[in-house]
């Protein structure tokens, strides 16, 4: 034998888990709501989905080649971004703001702050915030699906109602715009069968909860995420819109709340980002928990119909306080004696 | 906290790779021509040689003298002349004092060897014997075994734990004893029992070794104070502080010893040698060693006298199958890895792997991506990532406030990491730079 014998400290093993596997779990997990987008929006949902990604990608090699730091695609991270800030989007925006809420997630949110895993704010919400500031009408101008289930909203094919938007709608499309007007409210609603599958207005991948759910089911079993952020996060914001009806306490749709809006999409594939929430499991309740009172406030108090972006993005620079505070108990501590 | 939890938290479930030997009975290795006998094979203070180059030795000779109570005396694992005493490389990867024998094959008796009654032993006699018999942890930490056996008067010991887990991949040593000898094991145990006055002994075996499960639930049957106790097969359950709580549901205070959960765990090896070196009078001069890895022909169990050089074994299991890329002392997630082939077998060597290429691939280390599964596979609750961060910017303090002094060093959050981090390695960083430290403090304020 020759000496080719490596010495390296213990453990001498290691488990196939890698960043690129992770990533691309997520990539597979947010399949099925692309398919349900390109369904339901036709294939300029899956042009948005396409442009948002390469630029994405783009904007991370570019930024540092720039930098002379070592080019990272290769762990899909930005690809995961492209994806999310993409379902984000209405399917009618035009694509150079796709472009720049690209560059913006990349560039200005996750390279600046040195890259995957010190973001403070989850990049694709954070770009979605400033394009929503910067291009108001754009940003909330919802084409209704292209098949017909949604009674009140198969005619204009680019109504004005809001899911995070701030018009005013006067026609409303999505269930939140019209659980958000007020009166006689149930007979406005999609049944909640058309909600759920996705024949409803709004961004491109958060309509269908079925088929989000199918990705949460996959990242769940492949443990990339656990329950703690989505289920408290959801039980919240249904329990909470129960409670708080607009005919008294109790008298809430708390399943219209968590089916409608990107609310299934931001639980699952959002407030779990590992880089902008909690390691700790108590820091991840104390995160679902949170998103779900600052969904509901905006919800039922706020400007806006919808506040899945705005809450996930306040919990996400709470996350390093959260954390702090949420250290687990390790084997064998001995309480007052640090 | 539930009685019958038998688990842990946390921990991971690398591939156990036994089947290469779990089921190769314990065959006599070739006994060398020259043995290297390091002066310290055991946690502690290093034994002064009692020989000299020229000198001649008997099989069991006592060659190194303890020095201090922690520490333990070595012997002569075969007769012959001593060549030479000098320093030289040992398994655990540092230079030690190390007496050289020509083994003259006759294996003669050194005189203070014979087989003894156990039953008209003292307790103080037995601690007597064990301490001269040169007598450590056979698990892997070689902690000497008179000083685990003579506990404060203060604490009372309630429960001696045999830990028959053998958790780390690849390693058969303890299954094969357990298979084999297990009264000497059962015998051992009540020893170490009488010795430390307590009431109720458990031995712990991990339930991938159904076999060993069985003989020694056969064997304990009628033993009233003894229970075999199956645990669930998870890496590290082999490791002192979770096994206690698998088993007794308590958990050792930070900075503590077992003793004060009223606990006391000795290896299932280190029992049967107890009992080994009580009978028959003959001092710690061999051990079974599993010599396996996807890089050995013809992987085996052996068992070797201590001073056997690395490259006769793997001679004598056929050599390598390939090129193998690491050579451990131990197990794939604790053992040491080696630069060379001629270190001798101590008392603390479990096994010898040669592990292939494709088992341990020098990965690139990512950025952390904050993914927390060191955390949820640390058995301490401990926040890995986070005191390995510190730890690589050089604020020890803080890594203190996270605990790293209770890490136990299993490796688990090495292992699972998907950014392949280091995060094991600069948390023993951490603990040396804080001990350092805190011994420096105190010597300044004496």
């Amino acid at each position: 034998m020759n000496n080719t014998l490596t010495v390296s400290s213990s453990p001498h093993i290691t488990s196939g888990e890698s960043v690129s596997r992770i990533m691309l779990d997520v990539i597979l997990a947010l399949i099925p709501a692309g398919i349900a987008a390109v369904i339901f929006f036709g294939w300029r949902a899956a042009l948005v989905i396409g442009v948002s990604v390469l630029s994405a990608v783009a904007a991370e090699a570019v930024y540092q080649k720039l930098m002379k730091k070592p080019v990272t695609i290769r762990d899909f991270s930005a690809v995961v971004t492209g994806i999310l800030l993409a379902y984000n989007l209405p399917p009618t925006i035009p694509l150079w703001i796709v472009v720049v809420g690209a560059v913006i997630a990349i560039v200005l949110v996750k390279q600046i702050f040195g890259g995957i895993g010190h973001n403070f704010m989850n990049p694709a919400l954070a770009a979605r915030a400033i394009l929503l500031a910067a291009w108001p009408v754009e940003m909330t101008t919802w084409e209704s699906p292209i098949i017909d289930g949604v009674s009140n909203a198969t005619s204009a094919a680019t109504s004005s109602a809001t899911v995070d938007g701030v018009s005013n709608a006067t026609s409303s499309a999505t269930p939140l715009a019209i659980l958000k007007s007020g009166d006689g409210v149930w007979a406005d609603l999609p049944p909640l069968w058309d909600v759920f599958v996705g024949r409803i207005g709004g961004c491109i991948g958060e309509i269908s909860a079925l088929a989000l759910l199918l990705g949460a089911a996959y990242l769940l079993i492949r443990r990339v995420i656990n329950w703690r952020i989505p289920i408290t996060y959801i039980a919240t914001v249904g329990l909470l819109t129960w409670f708080f009806g607009k005919d008294g306490l109790f008298t809430g749709h708390g399943l219209y709340h968590i089916f409608s809006g990107g609310l299934i999409l931001g639980a699952f594939f959002m407030a779990t980002d590992y880089s902008t929430s909690p390691v700790t499991p108590k820091g991840q309740i104390i995160m679902g928990i949170g998103c779900g009172i600052i969904t509901t406030v905006i919800r039922i108090l706020g400007g806006y119909p919808g506040g899945v972006s705005y809450s996930i993005l306040i919990m996400n620079v709470a996350t390093p306080l959260i954390e702090r505070y949420t250290r687990p108990r390790i084997y064998g501590e001995v309480r007052g004696n640090v | 906290m539930g009685f019958n939890s038998f688990s842990f938290r946390g921990g991971v479930h690398p591939p156990d790779n036994k089947h290469f030997t779990e089921n190769k009975p314990i065959e006599t290795a070739k006994v060398p021509s020259l043995v290297y006998i390091p002066l310290q094979q055991h946690i502690g203070a290093p034994c002064e040689a009692l020989v000299k180059p020229g000198d001649h030795v008997k099989l069991g000779q006592m060659i190194g003298q303890q020095r201090g109570f922690v520490c333990a005396p070595v012997h002569a694992s075969v007769s012959g002349k001593v060549k030479s005493v000098m320093p030289m490389m040992g398994p655990q990867g540092v230079k030690v004092m190390t007496v050289v024998i020509e083994n003259d094959g006759l294996d003669t008796l050194d005189e203070s060897i014979k087989p003894r009654d156990i039953e008209s032993l003292s307790v103080q006699d037995i601690r007597r014997i064990i301490l001269d018999g040169g007598i450590v942890g056979m698990g892997g930490a070689t902690f000497p075994t008179h000083v685990k056996l003579s506990p404060p008067a203060e604490k009372e010991i309630e429960y001696v734990i045999l830990n028959g887990a053998e958790c780390e991949p690849y390693l058969t040593s303890d299954h094969r004893l357990m298979i084999e000898q297990p009264d000497q094991i059962i015998a051992g145990l009540k020893i170490i029992m009488r010795v430390i006055d307590a009431k109720f002994g458990y031995i712990g075996i991990e339930d991938n070794k159904s076999e060993a499960i069985e003989v020694m639930e056969k064997v304990t049957k009628k033993e009233p104070n003894i229970q075999v106790v199956a645990l669930k097969t998870k890496y590290p359950q082999g490791s002192e502080k979770q096994l206690i709580q698998t088993i007794t549901g308590r958990q050792v205070p930070s900075g503590g010893l077992p003793a004060d959960v009223g606990v006391e765990v000795n290896n299932v090896a280190t029992a049967a040698k107890i009992y080994e070196v009580l009978t028959t009078g003959m001092p710690f001069i061999e051990r079974v060693v599993t010599i396996s890895g996807k890089g050995i022909k013809e992987p085996k169990n052996l068992m070797v006298r201590i001073g056997t050089l690395f490259s006769e074994l793997i001679e004598e299991c056929g050599g390598f199958s390939c090129e193998p890329s690491k050579i451990i002392a131990g197990g794939p997630m604790t053992g040491i890895a080696q630069h060379t082939l001629e270190v001798p077998v101590t008392k603390g060597v479990t096994g010898i792997l040669a592990l292939s290429p494709e088992e341990t691939k020098d990965e690139e280390v990512w950025p952390c991506i904050r993914c927390g599964k060191c955390i949820q596979v640390c058995p301490i609750n401990l926040m890995p990532l986070s005191i390995s961060a510190y730890s690589l910017k050089g604020d020890f303090d803080t890594c203190k406030e996270y605990k790293a002094l209770d890490c136990i060093e299993c490796g688990c959050c090495s292992y699972i990491c998907p950014a392949k981090r280091p995060l094991m390695q600069s948390i023993i960083m951490a603990k040396n730079q804080i001990i350092a430290k805190e011994k420096n403090n105190t010597s300044n304020e004496q």
